[in-house]
């Protein structure tokens, strides 16, 4: 297909303090719905929205990571994590719940020029 | 005084500003800023140069709801919903640094 964009979805923010990552989630599966090349990428306190073990019962909000883990499911396998900011948060791979590619920054800066469509949350 | 403060201290300087202008007294860490009370975190080392200051508290249910309830700095006191109640009333007021 000729008409397939490579969208680019970066989040920037930290899950249940804002809406800003539910929102984005959203609009990732409508775009899987149109076929197109997407990859999700999670910066700064991005990061925090693929931590392992969250548990919202205490603050009567809906826990949306798992998710993350039904996107393979649609075709969206291309995750991608910022090394610095998994670090300067005390993270590692094996908090995430997802397998995630991880890059250095300007590796990541790369990947963003390589973008038809950049969408920001 | 208690200072209650909801933003991370990564993405955002309220915290940063409490710590700065705020002279003594408790703070409670709620919503995005219990992330400034998860060891390993590039701000650890203003909290634990704060606990000199300030008793810090962070709120149990926005760390569980995080993922992180398992990794608070030590020497932070988590509380519960009760607890924020308790730390309004043994207060004379509160500031939120929004």
């Amino acid at each position: 297909m000729s008409d397939v964009k490579k969208f680019m979805f970066v989040n920037r923010k930290a899950p249940y303090g804002t809406i800003y990552a539910l929102e984005s989630l959203e609009v990732v599966l409508i775009t899987a719905a149109f076929d197109q090349d997407v990859s999700l990428v999670f910066l700064d306190d991005g990061v925090y929205q693929l931590k392992k073990g969250q548990q919202t019962k205490g603050i009567e909000t809906k826990n949306f990571s798992p998710a993350y883990r039904a996107l393979e499911g649609y075709d969206i396998e291309k995750l991608y994590v910022e090394k610095e900011s998994m670090e300067a948060r005390g993270l590692t791979e094996d908090d995430l719940l997802v397998d995630v590619t991880v890059l250095g920054r300007a590796e990541m800066g790369e990947l963003m020029d390589q973008q038809d469509v950049v969408l920001s949350f | 005084m208690l200072h209650i403060v909801n933003k991370s201290p990564l993405s955002n300087t309220a915290l940063d500003s409490c710590l700065r202008v705020a002279k003594s007294g408790d703070i409670l860490l709620i919503e995005d800023a219990v992330y400034a009370a998860t060891s390993g975190n590039a701000f650890e080392g203003k909290i634990r140069e704060a606990m000199g200051r300030f008793k810090i508290y962070v709120l149990k249910p926005d760390l569980e709801a995080r993922g992180l309830a398992d990794r608070i700095i030590e020497g932070v006191s988590p509380v519960d919903y009760g607890g924020f109640v308790e730390l309004t009333t043994n207060n004379n007021n509160c500031q939120s640094w929004l």
